[in-house]
């Protein structure tokens, strides 16, 4: 079972183009997708690429909300369609309010670029069920803007339903409860601050955990077409 | 032209890492005792203020201009100079 994954292209993403390469190395047929047009093709789920998509301008995210692509894919996140917001896609996932809670400014003020070591902690997502619960992978994360906030009453409500789905072992950016990723009530809708999309390739990652994501979404297009 | 002005303030609970970084920087020009916090002013010229201008305005603050998870908005008409 393979499927058709669209990665959007905003002005001024940078990992759309790796997200595609990521998406065909794990045997999907991936489908660019154009922040302009109104509606996405037929396509069984939606990737968020990573990057500075208008510029970072107002807030991260904050703009490509607004983009016309973006309505149709939040209509249809919100009908089930599997959607994963890498970084920046995890910034317009939360500006869109399809997640909860807000990406603000690293708390020790300097960008971080490095091999980050993540925790499972749900594996009842339609991006991690490839997983094991309580697995540790190795997701390389990049970000001057990645710490995670929310109110109490929140975070309290994503930890009682088990949402956070990726929590850091070492905290790089001050998030909240060490949160690295966390799912819609669905479960359809993932974002996280990390990049599994340059994480499926051995000769320039130093894991492939990257494929467990896509191998999840395997799983589960093939558990919708039984 | 008549000026409705937007202010956007991080909430007082959220961290202001870019507030903090300039306090750091006036304490080593000697200004010490001055706690900065950054926010952003939006400038919005329209033809005429009216009640209906003032209510979209802050419509389009709390949809747009500000995220209301992280900040606060304060929506005020400028004064004739």
């Amino acid at each position: 079972m393979s499927g058709r994954v669209g990665v959007v292209t905003f002005p001024g993403s940078l990992d759309d183009r790796d997200a595609l390469r990521a998406v065909e190395q794990c045997g999907f047929a991936p489908v660019p997708l154009w922040h302009g047009s109104d509606t996405i093709d037929d396509v069984d789920a939606v990737i968020l690429p990573g990057g500075f998509s208008y510029g970072d301008y107002l807030r991260a995210g904050a703009l490509a909300r607004f983009s016309p692509l973006m309505a149709d894919i939040i209509k249809r996140a919100e009908a089930g369609m599997p959607v994963l917001g890498i970084c920046n896609g995890f910034q317009v996932l939360c500006e869109s309010h399809l997640l909860p809670g807000a990406l603000t400014r690293n708390a020790h003020r300097r960008f971080r670029c490095r091999d980050e070591r993540l925790l499972v902690e749900s594996v009842d997502t339609v991006w991690s069920n490839a997983f094991t619960d309580g697995q540790e992978i190795n997701i390389v994360l990049k970000n001057g803007e990645g710490n995670y906030v929310a109110d109490a009453e929140t975070l309290m409500v994503l930890e009682a339903e088990r949402r956070v789905v990726f929590r850091y072992l070492e905290n790089p950016n001050g998030s909240m409860n060490d949160i690295a990723g966390i799912t819609n009530e669905r479960g359809n809708v993932v974002g996280l601050m990390p990049h599994p999309e340059h994480n499926v390739d051995p000769l320039v990652a130093p894991s492939t955990d990257g494929r467990g994501f896509f191998a999840s979404l395997t799983n589960f297009l093939s558990r919708v077409a039984a | 032209m008549p000026r409705i002005i937007v202010d956007v303030m991080p909430k007082p609970e959220i961290l202001d890492p870019q507030g903090k970084a300039i306090t750091g920087v006036l304490e080593k020009l000697g200004h010490t005792g001055l706690s900065v916090r950054q926010g952003k002013r939006f400038e919005i010229e329209v033809d005429q203020i009216t009640d209906a201008r003032l209510d979209e305005v802050r419509k389009a603050a709390s949809e747009v201009l500000a995220n209301e998870v992280i900040e606060n908005f304060t929506v005020r008409v400028e004064e004739a100079q």
